[in-house]
């Protein structure tokens, strides 16, 4: 049942229409989790204890900073089974991800710095955290620039996919960063086999963030990928029909 | 006064305010340009048509 969704659901045409489909339902959950993550973050969450108010850009910052991981896994392994099977759409998933992880790893070092400047008295500072996710950073710009630079776009798609695969190892250094050297940055404090050393009232609106962000990727994936087709496709008849029906 | 109160977010305003104001744009362009680019897309398919339709009548 599940693999002959996913034969169908790599077949373009049956791809667009399904994702045109499935959006305004993603975008209304994504809306209304957004809504009650940021009243339940901004409004409900008792200020912190040490940190005051200033720590309610945990809501932007950790969900960012989660998504900019996520999408880099997501990347990888969408652009390696694109590599091994040569499944145009995973190879498509895989470059129309960069961009937005690109967005999210900008969040999480900036939203960081404005939480940095009260809290630790410095926009930033060079530790293992904090560098290492501005080379997530540039990772992602270097996947963007060399897919971009190739004309021949499934040899791009190639070449970005061993890019994006080789910078896997940054990922296990960007989790334990705080673990394995003395930084300036908080330990985990959700995202470890213990439990969650964070308030449930502080706790909730962070998850429900998380999900919110996790939509948001999922439609601008969607809306990227339907351009993406289209642009590739131009040629097909699904398009040609497609353009001649509005 | 409640709204001030809570817009002073404790004397963090500057803080917490433009990290959620850049959120926010840098997540509307994002979202918004794709929505955009299908629709210039299109348009531009539908005039290349009506053009090789001509050319080939």
């Amino acid at each position: 049942m599940i693999t002959q969704f996913f034969h169908r659901l790599s077949s373009p045409p049956y791809y667009y229409r399904f994702a045109g489909k499935c959006l305004p339902w993603l975008t209304l959950l994504c809306v209304v989790s957004l809504l009650a993550g940021l009243y339940g973050g901004l409004v409900l969450a008792p200020a912190d204890y040490q940190q005051g108010d200033s720590f309610r850009i945990i809501y932007v910052h950790v969900p960012s900073a989660w998504m900019s991981l996520f999408i880099y896994m997501v990347m990888a392994i969408s652009g390696g089974i694109g590599l091994v099977w040569r499944i145009k759409l995973s190879e498509i998933v895989a470059i129309c991800s960069a961009p937005i992880g690109a967005a999210f790893t900008f969040l999480a070092l900036v939203t960081g710095s404005l939480w940095g400047k009260p809290m630790w008295g410095t926009w930033w500072v060079w530790d293992a955290r904090l560098t290492s996710e501005l080379i997530l950073l540039f990772l992602y710009l270097g996947v963007i620039a060399l897919y971009s630079a190739i004309d021949d776009k499934r040899v791009a798609a190639r070449a970005t996919s061993i890019l994006a695969l080789v910078g896997v190892v940054n990922i296990p250094i960007i989790h334990y960063s705080v673990e394995w050297w003395n930084t300036l940055h908080q330990g985990a404090t959700v995202t470890k086999f213990d439990k969650p050393s964070i308030h449930i009232d502080m706790l909730w609106p962070l998850l429900v963030m998380a999900v919110a962000f996790k939509l948001y990727y999922l439609i601008v994936l969607l809306l990227r990928t339907r351009c993406e087709l289209l642009v590739r496709e131009v040629n097909s008849k699904w398009v040609n029909e497609l353009v001649k029906s509005r | 006064m409640k709204l001030a109160e809570f817009l002073h977010m404790g004397g963090y305003a500057f803080y917490v305010w433009s990290s959620y104001g850049i959120a926010l744009l840098v997540m509307v362009v994002n979202l918004v340009k794709p929505i955009i680019y299908r629709r210039q897309l299109i348009a531009k398919f539908a005039r290349r048509q009506k053009r090789v339709g001509r050319h080939s009548q």
